[in-house]
């Protein structure tokens, strides 16, 4: 979702507004779920006047936010004494460091503010790509990126009004405001619900008794900009005219600073036509067949993680020499047995049986490299270049979406060239796709060389690479560089034998006019997944595919 | 906290509304699992369930809900003689729940006041004879996962710890929710659901503004709103409650059988647990429908909720398994 808030930026000292704002509709109306606010901590973030609240930290046991038996007053007194957890408490919550948040916990969340509605503000420190569970962002209505905002920016925050009890909003606007979340190409019904929501509360703030529609244009602008997913180009004829015009923040962002994303976004169309035909889920499905070919890299190199472990719910298990206990747990599950065990065995100190031992677990996590090789020489690539390219930007948004980390490596000409080492910034990838000329020869041996140069490194540094070829396969340069086709296949085919012994997990994506053979042949030698980028032909994708599953 | 988001006014996601409507009809089913995005409407729909669901009739105070005084636990405590009626558990199982929480445990109260032995029932007792639903499942700590494969297997939850054992019934209909972009789930379970559903947002302006409007005035106008479709969820549960009594009249031709199981010979699904599903789905479908007997047209609405998440996987199919089922259900059934 920052990303595409990185698209539309709002200006710094609007994002302070807009989070000032956001928080007096929620002291309005708890019900707009809350506030995630990015920024780190500092005098911006301190000078937000956050409503008092419960503060929650990712890493808090359940006890501590859902209460329970309190044992230490439990074994201190022999009766029982609850707990209340944090939750429990009425009133505003603020998840400190909410980029760090366990998916079981956000679940647990999330399940909490569907029972009852109450204000959640995310703070997230995260950088770059690091950002809260989208379970969480979901349900809470406004986003503020502080992260650009000086302390000459800060306005002091508006105080008192009169604030009406209700505020009634048409039908009409209520379509309205519908039509356009669906615009912004926004799938969930909950952000309309908000800025519905939003746009009462706005109207309740301003003391009158019925939304108007600047309420709602300022509305729409809080709640959608940071979901949109296209900007909205042609609101569809059954809007009214009013709902015309998006909200003014976005309506900037052409003209704004920040110019170098903007021409990246390819046309809307093209995008949506190449959508069409790549597998919305190609990167999952890559892993399913990947772990499918069992072609394990052998015993030893063991993986390491370049992430500390996230430390999971410890288990009842063995002392096996690796793991490590958790004492505190094993004590937990030991305190309630110790007056039955003190009783049967006649013995008093403390009684801990094998059955009570629970260890430690952590999740390590090795970070996933996608290596995109692209093929700009002018062949027939140049040709679907541009298509080829949207088809990148589709695998980096999946990419993003998980967390990857990718590296870009184009050859065209004579050689190769690491256009972007392993990097996770999309914007900087987006950009780096845009500029790629196109022209020249095929070098397919010297880009699968330079490919497998760039995971060879990536996994010494603990990563586990995969390379997405996108080429036609028509090689016609050499490694030495002499223009020799027959010497160019074969080159590519050792350069392809080489990967395959190193144990790099490949899909090749064709973007030639028709299937190519070679490159078929190419995918056996790498057993890599083998996919043609047809026009708008799914009969020739499925028989593609189907040849590439025969394999 | 406020009642629930009525079911009947939940507009469209029909499929999603029968397949639960289903499982209430006639509970061997066995479950059903929705995937789908977020803001859907999924949580919403399990939650509205409850109100749909006709009530039970137990024995006061028994923790297991049990339905006579004789299936009563010999462990449970506090257990009356008398039956009374309560409306149909729905427990959620949150995640993160830990086993003890899950199977029961140690009383720890009466551990340490009185060192006894006695157990604490658990999130399965609570649930025997309603809904266990669980959100975000392919979420959900392997350990766990593997506990609830033996008891919704089996019927029976077992705990065996320092002397302490106890069995109790633990029959439940598995509703699980999720995410698929948020992980997969483990085949063995994907294969305890009965039924499956893949749900997405409304693709039709207008549909959209009615569930906003709908929506909009459960948040503002509750009381009438409530009043309204409360009515409808009441003629619902008539309904369902008909459609238990017709289920157990309805004739099943051998045509019919022999349809369900050349559809799943067709589509290769492993196992026979896809027929019996199917059948029993077809059967609650038909007696849904107030008809006296099963035909091919009640196969052919359930066969995509009852065999999608049975095929086998072909990753690079691009319809999906739904479309899958479709177009096998097309070529055998015509």
């Amino acid at each position: 979702m920052p990303a595409w808030a990185a698209l539309w930026p709002t200006s710094l000292a609007e994002a302070w507004d807009n989070a000032l704002l956001a928080l007096r509709l929620l002291a309005v109306d708890p019900g707009l779920g809350g506030l995630h606010l990015r920024a780190r901590s500092g005098p911006v973030r301190d000078a937000m006047p956050l409503p008092v609240a419960t503060r929650l930290h990712p890493a808090m046991g359940d006890d501590a936010l859902f209460g329970g038996i309190d044992l230490t007053t439990t074994l201190a007194t022999g009766r029982v004494h609850q707990q209340t957890g944090l939750l429990d408490h009425d009133g505003p919550l603020i998840l400190t460091m909410a980029e760090r948040c366990p998916p079981e916990l956000a679940a647990r969340l999330a399940m909490h503010l569907d029972a009852a509605p109450r204000c959640l503000i995310l703070l997230d420190e995260g950088t770059d790509d690091e950002a809260p569970r989208a379970i969480l962002t979901e349900r809470v209505a406004f986003y503020a990126d502080l992260s650009d905002v000086a302390l000459n920016d800060l306005t002091p925050p508006t105080k008192g009004g009169t604030i009406s009890a209700t505020a009634t909003i048409t039908d009409a606007q209520v379509a309205q405001i519908t039509t356009l979340a669906a615009a912004c190409g926004i799938d969930s019904m909950r952000a309309p619900t908000f800025a519905i929501r939003a746009a009462r509360a706005l109207a309740r703030l301003s003391g009158n008794d019925h939304v108007t529609d600047e309420h709602i244009t300022v509305a729409c602008g809080l709640v959608f900009v940071h979901r949109a997913t296209q900007i909205p180009e042609n609101t569809p004829e059954e809007a009214p005219a009013d709902a015309d015009p998006p909200p003014p923040d976005t309506a900037q962002a052409p003209d704004s600073d920040d110019d170098t994303t903007m021409p990246d976004i390819p046309d809307t169309m093209l995008l949506d036509a190449i959508r069409a035909l790549i597998p919305d889920d190609l990167l999952d499905r890559l892993r399913a067949t990947r772990s499918k070919a069992g072609r394990g890299a052998g015993s030893g190199a063991a993986r390491r993680s370049n992430r500390r472990g996230r430390p999971l719910p410890s288990h009842r298990g063995k002392l096996d020499g690796n793991a490590r206990i958790d004492v505190v747990a094993t004590l937990r599950a030991a305190a309630p047995w110790q007056t039955i065990r003190r009783i049967e065995t006649g013995r008093d100190g403390l009684h801990v049986r094998a059955g009570d031992i629970h260890v430690r677990r952590f999740q390590e996590h090795a970070d996933r490299l996608l290596i995109f090789t692209v093929d700009a020489s002018g062949s027939a690539a140049i040709a679907r270049l541009a298509e080829a390219k949207g088809a990148v930007e589709l695998l980096l948004a999946q990419a993003y979406g998980r967390r990857d980390h990718v590296a870009l490596v184009s050859f065209r000409g004579s050689g190769a060239e690491i256009l972007l080492p392993p990097t996770r910034s999309l914007v900087q990838t987006k950009r780096r796709l845009a500029a790629l000329p196109g022209g020249g020869g095929t070098p397919l041996a010297a880009g699968l060389d330079t490919a497998a140069e760039v995971a060879a490194q990536a996994r010494r540094r603990g990563m586990t690479p995969t390379i997405c070829l996108l080429t036609d396969g028509r090689a016609n340069i050499a490694r030495d560089g002499s223009a020799d086709r027959v010497r160019a296949q074969v080159d590519a085919q050792s350069a392809a034998q080489a990967m395959r012994t190193s144990g790099f997990d490949a899909l090749i994506i064709d973007t030639g006019q028709r299937p190519s053979t070679q490159l078929r042949t190419l995918a056996q030698t790498l057993d890599a997944p083998y996919l043609a980028m047809p026009r708008a032909d799914s009969a020739r994708l499925a028989s593609a595919v189907d040849a590439a599953l025969a394999d | 906290m406020t009642a629930p988001f009525p079911f009947s006014a939940i507009v469209g996601q029909d499929e999603m509304k029968l397949s639960m409507i289903l499982t209430a009809i006639d509970p061997a089913i066995g479950g059903v699992l929705v995937f789908g995005d977020r803001g859907t409407g999924k949580s919403t729909a399990v939650r509205a369930l409850a109100a749909l669901l006709p009530p039970i009739s137990v024995v006061r105070g028994c923790p297991v809900n049990s339905a006579t005084t004789a299936e009563v636990p010999d462990w449970a405590r506090g257990a009356g003689d008398t039956l009374v009626e309560v409306p149909t558990p729905v427990v959620d199982l949150p995640l993160g729940a830990s086993e003890d929480r899950v199977t029961g445990a140690l009383d720890i109260e009466r551990a340490l006041g009185a060192g006894e032995r006695a157990f604490q029932p658990g999130l399965l007792a609570r649930a025997n004879r309603g809904y266990l639903y669980i959100d975000e499942v392919n979420l959900l700590e392997d350990h766990i996962v593997d506990l609830l494969l033996d008891v919704a297997q089996s019927g029976r939850n077992l705990v065996e710890r320092d002397g302490l054992s106890i069995t109790h019934p633990a029959r439940f209909v598995l509703v699980g929710s999720g995410n698929p972009e948020e992980g997969e789930l483990r085949p063995q379970l994907l294969d305890r659901f009965g039924l499956s559903v893949e749900v997405a947002s409304p693709r039709d302006i207008d549909t959209r503004i009615e569930v906003i409007r709908r929506r909009d005035a459960y948040d503002n106008d509750h009381a009438a709103f409530m009043l309204r479709w409360q009515a409808e969820d009441a003629g619902v549960r008539a309904r369902i409650l008909t459609a238990r009594g017709a289920l157990r009249k309805l004739k099943t031709p051998d045509s019919a059988v022999r349809d369900v199981a050349a559809l799943c010979l067709a589509l290769g699904s492993d196992g026979l647990r896809g027929e019996l599903t199917l059948l029993k789905a077809a059967r609650a479908y038909a007696a849904w429908r107030n008809d006296t007997a099963l035909t091919r047209s009640h196969i052919k609405t359930v066969s995509a909720m009852a065999l999608r998440h049975r095929l086998r996987r072909d990753p690079l199919d691009e319809a999906g398994s739904g479309a899958r089922v479709g177009r096998v259900v097309a070529d055998v059934l015509g």
